[in-house]
């Protein structure tokens, strides 16, 4: 690890997989079959100790984790996004998915303070995304109604993806080339599906300095006052 | 778990002559001398058609009881107040839902399908354990069932990983291996809250109070009113009375509630030197089987929420099916090899 701890960079890829973590957790006796249940916790909790390493290379994660109010929050706008239905939380899941698997990717084959997270997460990250493809395909080249569901969703959750490549202080990426494999890989995964690319814009006024700024979609708040409010309710304990 | 709800649901089993019809004698008699010699039933060999209709629904009741059973813990998961407590809970609900696809793996050797054994439990015609028909109103609660309710269960269990059935007691093994790690860490939640603010010492107490009674019911009735207990045992399924599993079940709890500083709310509970156990009182079997009749406080909730979860999955399911149709694979709902490692698979030998 260098010397000062990048702060910013950290906090970013902590929170974004704090949220999602937690978003996925919901599906918890929500899910379409038995194994899904297992494959989506698994999934959060995969996500959940990375965010646990993450925040603790800044701080307390506990801390970070209830004490922060949501202007503070800088996870991607994309990972707050509300599971809505199967199809959503699998675009969801794609999307964010080949994004992390890519820039972990990078980030493991660096000599940066993430490479040694990154090169184990990077497994967890491959698994993820496999599921999240396998989904794609059975739902895209399913039924009709399945069909026209993960359509629809992946052109909803189109807008998010744009921030997904606007670079973070503190990684050594290069952004442009992440994003044209990203562009690729979901381009090829919707393709065998039988479903469209989105043409929708990725990044706008709508997403103006966005999650990785503190700014946030409306339904992060609530989230964020479920997650925190036993934690907040008894300052100073210890659980 | 085996709780008197076993014992209620179904109903369509019978003993006696019908369990013999079409069997020669050779075969009753090999079935009658491996179960005295203790050895194990597997799939292939001629049972009594009781025994395999006992077996079916104390194997699936035993698995519904898993699946809704992540309902009470999965209401805090978004809650908990720490990240390392989330991380323990979500690793637990997750257990529980491989522990349900075990147990109905296990109940699929007898002859049963899980769809059919989802139907019986959706349409109420199969029941679950009594004791997840409780709220869990706090985060002490999560404690309470991991100490108490776990250890029930494990109470419960131990005894069925030497069950005359080798696919169900060899997948007791497994789960009683997971379920004892979960009753730890429920049990060291408790003890944290227990020595924490005065807050939250309350808090552990209050849970304590409410789940302690429900825990002792997870026994199911009194012998003497136990219908289905004299067959079970003598088919070495059971190996324990309702009474005699109580009973070690309090014996238990009573030190473990001193060592963590709080008390069970029962005034007549007390060491009984003559007996070298502890006598406690009375159990409101009363609400006991209102709960079983579907009268509990989240009867209505639990179930609802099962099928809701199914109903709303049905079209996910239908597309995992067309797909495998078109391309010849298996539908997603089947476990791959992929998911199987990534759930930390079967490295024991020991998978129903």
């Amino acid at each position: 690890m260098t010397a000062t701890v990048p702060t910013t960079a950290a906090l970013a890829l902590g929170d974004d997989a704090l949220v999602l973590s937690h978003r996925l957790a919901e599906w918890t006796g929500h899910a379409p079959v038995l194994e899904e249940e297992v494959a989506l916790v698994n999934i959060a909790l995969d996500l959940l100790g990375q965010a646990r390493f993450l925040l603790s290379m800044v701080g307390d994660e506990d801390e970070l984790a209830y004490l922060r109010q949501e202007r503070a929050f800088t996870n991607l706008q994309l990972v707050e996004q509300p599971n809505g239905d199967f199809a959503h939380t699998i675009a969801r899941q794609l999307y964010f998915s080949a994004y992390q698997h890519l820039l972990y990717g990078q980030l493991a084959e660096g000599d940066g303070p993430f490479a040694p997270l990154a090169g184990k997460a990077v497994h967890e990250v491959a698994y993820h995304r496999d599921h999240a493809e396998q989904w794609t395909l059975r739902l895209g080249d399913g039924t009709e109604v399945s069909h026209e569901r993960m359509q629809r969703a992946c052109e909803a959750l189109w807008r998010y993806t744009g921030e997904m490549f606007q670079p973070v202080e503190g990684l050594d990426v290069d952004w442009a080339a992440l994003e044209a494999a990203w562009l690729d890989t979901v381009g090829d995964v919707l393709r065998r599906a039988t479903l469209t690319l989105p043409e929708g814009p990725r990044r706008g006024a709508w997403s103006a300095g966005a999650g990785r700024q503190g700014l946030h979609t409306e339904p992060f708040g609530r989230m964020l006052a479920e997650m925190q409010h036993l934690h907040r309710s008894h300052p100073g304990a210890s659980w | 778990m085996a709780t008197a709800a076993a014992h209620r649901a179904g109903g369509t089993l019978t003993h006696g002559a019908a369990d013999t019809i079409g069997a020669t004698d050779t075969q009753q008699r090999a079935f009658d001398a491996a179960v005295a010699a203790d050895e194990r039933i597997e799939p292939r060999d001629w049972m009594p058609d009781g025994y395999r209709a006992t077996l079916v629904r104390q194997i699936a009741q035993h698995a519904h009881s898993e699946i809704i059973g992540m309902q009470p813990e999965a209401n805090w998961i978004t809650r908990a107040p720490s990240l390392r407590r989330k991380a323990i809970l979500m690793a637990k609900v997750q257990d529980e839902a491989g522990h349900g696809l075990y147990l109905y793996s296990a109940a699929e050797t007898l002859g049963v399908s899980r769809q059919e054994l989802l139907d019986k439990l959706h349409s109420g015609r199969q029941k679950y354990s009594s004791i997840f028909n409780y709220p869990t109103l706090t985060w002490a609660d999560v404690g309470a069932i991991g100490w108490l309710v776990d250890g029930a269960a494990i109470t419960n269990q131990v005894p069925l990983c030497r069950c005359s059935y080798g696919p169900y007691a060899r997948a007791m093994v497994r789960i009683c291996k997971e379920e004892s790690f979960h009753q730890r860490q429920g049990y060291e939640l408790l003890m944290t809250l227990s020595h924490g603010t005065p807050e939250q010492h309350a808090m552990a107490q209050d849970a304590v109070n409410r789940w302690w009674w429900p825990s002792l019911m997870m026994f199911g009735p009194p012998d003497d009113a136990s219908q289905h207990s004299a067959q079970s045992m003598a088919w070495k399924i059971k190996r324990h009375s309702n009474d005699e599993l109580r009973q070690r079940f309090v014996d238990i709890c009573v030190p473990q509630a001193e060592a963590l500083g709080l008390t069970l709310p029962d005034p007549d509970l007390k060491w009984n030197e003559e007996r070298g156990h502890y006598d406690f009182g009375p159990i409101d079997w009363d609400e006991f089987w209102q709960v079983i009749k579907g009268n509990g406080p989240c009867n209505e909730q639990r179930l609802n929420q099962r099928r809701r979860a199914h109903e709303e999955g049905a079209w996910v399911r239908e597309a995992a099916a067309a797909y495998a149709a078109k391309h010849g694979t298996r539908p997603a709902s089947a476990p791959t090899d992929d998911l199987t490692a990534a759930v930390g698979g079967s490295t024991e030998g020991e998978q129903a």
